[in-house]
């Protein structure tokens, strides 16, 4: 195994990358700052970097007071999260299964022009979303998948397809097929030699595009605007709605609402961090 | 041999195998991709507005022609390209920056790496918001800066053409260079460690090693990095639509807010699928050019 650095350093090193993460960081640590500061605090002038913190804005994401009353009510930010973590969990499980045999496929039984399907693979992926969502709207105006659970996991498991599949596909490459023969001649079905002997060799591979597809998916927010309803709708598209107009925007609740989002995707980063150089080449560099 | 096993033996042919395995994601892509791609090819030489009942009227090239002379979307690449141009290069030039210092191993490396590449976790949306906030006038942290070290009166950004640009630009490139960062980092981190080694005994200079070792391991990563995220950023929607709307005037109007306009806010279906196509042939083009750039390397690794 190839070590992931090129040199030891000492901690005069961590000092000076203290310092550069503290600065890179600083606009998401506003961010942090925001969502434990009351209403007034928020938009001070000079702004407070001292304040007592408070939970309010986190309370506020789901319980509202409408104008005036002291009742609060669920404002139904809950669904939104829900939909979000349920919507790209399945898409993203989806895209992985689909994506692993294809990348199989590709990889030991390659096709007549395979290279071929390959480019068109990484076209669709890289062409730019807003050409396909106009007929894809139109499409699923008439066959009644606007604004459904299947229709949107359908969108973001198309979305994430070409990524399983080149992924995938440069982890089966790289795999010594001498073990798959040799399992063979012992007898074993090719069933048993995809789940017994390729993806276990596969894990990372699997945990790679798993991680990276989740990033994107997660973020997405054209087709989440114009493909879903109140009911199905993702986090990112409910956001852009609550600041809505252009004045008042309650920037403590967003920032609240931005934390919440970002801690699943965070925690299963660092978790995976490893991994996270095979995927930004979409698996087209090797080692 | 009954026939459902004959079927299934049809199924489990050896022979079948490798369409069999790819036939799922074929269908999938066919239905949500090409499908769609296909049909908005049809519709760019038609006359249709998605928003009437009118049925589409066939008309030759008369969109394409409509969009190439009529719509401002000579102006509005020129502005995605300008975004392109300022956003990709300031991600290079700081990806490999921090990628030089993340390249080897110190105490509380693997934390510190999580601060940096927070900004590429975040929703294109939050990062609009935010950015939104830090350029406001009143309340933002770059007006109150430039107001009490600088000028000593509110700072608006976003009110000019210029000032426009640039914070859509600073906004993406902040938001994207830890990718370009994990790029060369996985450059880096492939030079063979023997190299360094035999350049020590020979007491190379720092700046000699780099352009002798370094460089020339990385570069064409780097040529991948700048092609990877000119795709992407040609592309760019979320955080233009979100931080200016496109203004002031048509100012920071990219080629994707323009097909979003067009499509969803005039209704000119037809055009906007010309519109998409003219950005689809770029893309296509820059795909080409980065499995180009990725065989090259293979062969030159080889």
């Amino acid at each position: 195994m190839k070590k992931k650095v090129i040199g030891q350093a000492g901690w005069l090193w961590t000092l000076l990358a203290s310092v550069v993460a503290f600065i890179y960081f600083f606009p998401v640590l506003f961010i942090i700052l925001t969502a434990f500061r009351s209403r007034s605090d928020t938009l001070a002038t000079p702004p407070k970097w001292f304040f007592t913190p408070t939970f309010d804005n986190f309370y506020h994401i789901f319980f509202r007071s409408m104008s005036n009353s002291t009742e609060y009510v669920a404002t139904g930010f809950h669904m939104y999260f829900f939909n979000s973590i349920y919507i790209s969990g399945i898409s993203v499980l989806l895209a992985l299964l689909i994506g692993t045999l294809a990348a199989y496929g590709f990889s030991r039984h390659p096709l007549r022009g395979n290279d071929t399907y390959m480019f068109i693979i990484l076209t669709t992926r890289m062409l730019p979303p807003i050409i396909v969502i106009v007929p894809i709207f139109l499409i699923f105006r008439i066959t009644g998948l606007a604004g459904t659970y299947t229709g949107i996991i359908l969108m973001y498991t198309a979305f994430n397809l070409p990524f399983s599949i080149w992924m995938m596909k440069s982890f089966f490459d790289e795999l010594n097929t001498e073990i798959e023969d040799a399992s063979r001649m012992d007898g074993a079905s090719e069933r048993s030699v995809f789940f017994g002997v390729c993806i276990p060799q596969v894990k990372a591979g699997l945990a790679a595009t798993s991680v990276f597809a989740l990033i994107l998916t997660w973020n997405e927010f054209l087709f989440s605007l114009l493909l879903t309803n109140k009911l199905t709708r993702t986090m990112p598209p409910a956001m852009a709605r609550t600041i809505g107009g252009e004045i008042n925007v309650d920037y403590g609740l967003l920032a609240a609402m931005i934390c919440l989002f970002i801690i699943p995707i965070f925690l299963i980063t660092y978790i995976l961090q490893n991994q996270l150089l095979r995927g930004v080449t979409f698996g087209t560099i090797k080692k | 041999m009954n026939r459902s096993s004959g079927f299934l033996s049809w199924f489990m042919d050896p022979k079948r195998r490798g369409p069999m395995l790819i036939a799922p994601a074929i269908t999938v892509l066919l239905l949500v991709n090409i499908i769609p791609l296909m049909w908005s090819f049809g519709l760019s030489f038609f006359k249709y507005r998605a928003n009437t009942l009118k049925l589409p009227k066939f008309s030759w090239f008369y969109s394409y022609e409509k969009v190439l002379t009529k719509d401002n979307i000579w102006e509005t690449l020129q502005t995605t390209a300008i975004i392109v141009a300022g956003s990709v290069g300031l991600q290079m030039i700081f990806g490999f920056l921090l990628a030089l210092l993340f390249a080897s191993q110190f105490p509380l490396r693997k934390i510190l790496l999580m601060f940096v590449l927070a900004p590429m976790m975040l929703s294109n949306v939050a990062v609009a918001i935010y950015f939104k906030l830090f350029y406001e006038p009143e309340f933002g942290l770059l007006s109150q800066f430039v107001q009490s070290f600088i000028t000593g009166e509110m700072y608006v950004l976003l009110g000019t053409p210029a000032g426009a640009l640039i914070g859509v630009i600073f906004a993406d490139a902040w938001q994207w260079t830890p990718f370009v960062m994990l790029l060369v980092l996985a450059g880096l981190v492939s030079v063979p460690k023997h190299l360094y080694e035999a350049a020590e005994i020979d007491r190379m200079s720092w700046w000699r090693k780099f352009t002798t070792i370094t460089f020339p391991y990385v570069r064409s990563l780097l040529l991948l990095a700048v092609l990877f995220r000119t795709i992407e950023t040609v592309k760019i929607f979320d955080l233009v639509f979100i931080l200016t709307n496109g203004g002031p005037g048509t100012a920071t109007e990219t080629i994707g807010v323009l097909v979003y306009r067009t499509a969803f806010q005039f209704f000119r279906t037809s055009n906007s699928a010309a519109m998409g196509y003219i950005l689809l042939f770029a893309v296509i083009v820059l795909t080409s050019l980065y499995l180009y750039v990725i065989k090259q390397r293979e062969s030159e690794e080889i």
